[in-house]
């Protein structure tokens, strides 16, 4: 018996392991469309740099926009 | 407890295929959570980015799959003795006890915990009490303990649409309660009609089915009595913004029909049924599944219309308890 022969085992396997590639695939690609849609929907992205800044305060932003 | 957890056979690890882990989750049960809780998210007063609402609803369905996979772990031996579940991927002997355990805590901790970072922390909560209630409440402690099973677990079942609407909005309001009510007063006698004619097997898995300790007259009386009761939350929902003209109109014909059914079911003993073959407890089951879709497609319908200004101004004449 050639060591080579293909035995269901081997295809569930198989089926498993592309069965849980596509899912980990899907997975990354939902996480990296959430992240670009949080980002780009987000409005203004800024850190706070160890100095307080008006534009850093969502009240003074809404009322400049006013 | 029973005390019948025996000969389940025993799977090795690594042998199941990919379908089998997909079977742990119950798909047909999760095709409905989606349509809820999609409902829920799009009728919700709010915009969300396509892609945050994809997410939530994914999340939401893996959450209800997760339980599911916890259920089939505490339940294999209860569905190794019952015709309608032993060929589940654990009683087949497909998937280990513990794999599909495993599979069931990992999938809940994903799913929360994305769902609360994709959309808020309440919807995150919702979701994770739903797991909890599903697995632990329904599952390991009312479904072995009393007749009133159905009833508080079919809590677990109604809370996607109020978790969708809570996705968007970040608060519960009537809405997701009249949401949540409509499908906790249908599981009753939904289910109960299925146990009518599928009364050997529970009885076989000793689980406390109504109709197993209470006898299946009593179970004819709760099926009227939980219609009836089905009925105001139903017709309620109307009057708020998820609902109007097109969705009451709908709800009262519906409503007419399954109280029509609850009655004749009610009406009728256990010789007729075994006459026809429990033709009556059939169609009602069949038609309890058409009801929840349809009102809930209800729902959606009166959202696309009121993007009619003229149909907006018209429902809003119906929609009195927008209001709350």
């Amino acid at each position: 018996m050639a060591i080579t022969r293909e035995h269901d085992l081997h295809k569930r396997r198989s089926g498993r392991n592309i069965g849980l590639a596509v899912v980990l695939v899907a997975f990354i690609a939902l996480v990296f469309g959430l992240t670009i849609a949080k980002v780009s929907g987000g409005g203004t992205v800024q850190a706070f740099d160890h100095s307080y800044r008006p534009s850093l305060d969502p009240d003074h932003v809404r009322f400049q926009q006013r | 407890m029973t005390d019948i957890r025996v000969d389940i056979p025993q799977a090795e690890t690594g042998d199941a295929g990919f379908g089998d882990y997909v079977a742990l989750l119950k798909p047909r049960v999760m095709s409905l959570v989606v349509f809820t809780a999609l409902v829920g998210l799009l009728v919700a007063p709010g915009v969300m980015h396509p892609v945050e609402a994809l997410a939530a609803i994914i999340f939401i369905a893996l959450g209800a799959g997760a339980s599911g996979a916890l259920n089939m772990w505490w339940d294999a031996d209860i569905d190794s003795v019952m015709k309608r579940t032993a060929k589940r991927p654990i009683p087949a002997g497909k998937v280990a006890p513990g794999e599909a355990m495993a599979l069931g805590v990992a999938l809940s901790g994903i799913s929360v915990v994305m769902l609360w970072l994709a959309t808020n922390a309440l919807a995150g909560f919702l979701l994770a009490f739903t797991i909890f209630f599903y697995a632990v409440i329904y599952s390991m402690w009312l479904k072995r303990a009393t007749p009133q099973n159905i009833v508080i677990g079919g809590a677990a079942g109604a809370f996607p649409p109020m978790i969708g609407w809570v996705a968007v909005t970040g608060s519960i309001s009537l809405e997701a309660c009249l949401m949540f009510m409509l499908i906790f007063m249908w599981t009753p006698p939904h289910f109960w009609a299925l146990a009518l004619f599928m009364k050997s097997d529970y009885h076989k898995a000793n689980v406390p089915m109504l109709t197993v300790t209470h006898g299946r007259k009593a179970t004819r009386a709760h099926i009227l009595v939980y219609t009836i009761a089905l009925v105001p939350f139903a017709l309620a929902a109307g009057f708020t913004s998820i609902g109007g003209p097109v969705y009451l109109g709908l709800a009262l014909v519906l409503n007419l029909i399954f109280l029509q059914g609850a009655w004749a079911i009610w009406r009728r003993d256990e010789g007729q049924a075994e006459a026809d073959n429990y033709a009556t407890e059939k169609r009602v089951f069949k038609f309890s599944l058409a009801y929840l879709f349809a009102l809930f497609g209800a729902f959606l319908a009166e959202a696309a219309l009121s993007r009619w200004p003229a149909y907006a101004d018209f429902a809003a004449h119906i929609r009195i308890l927008e209001v709350f």
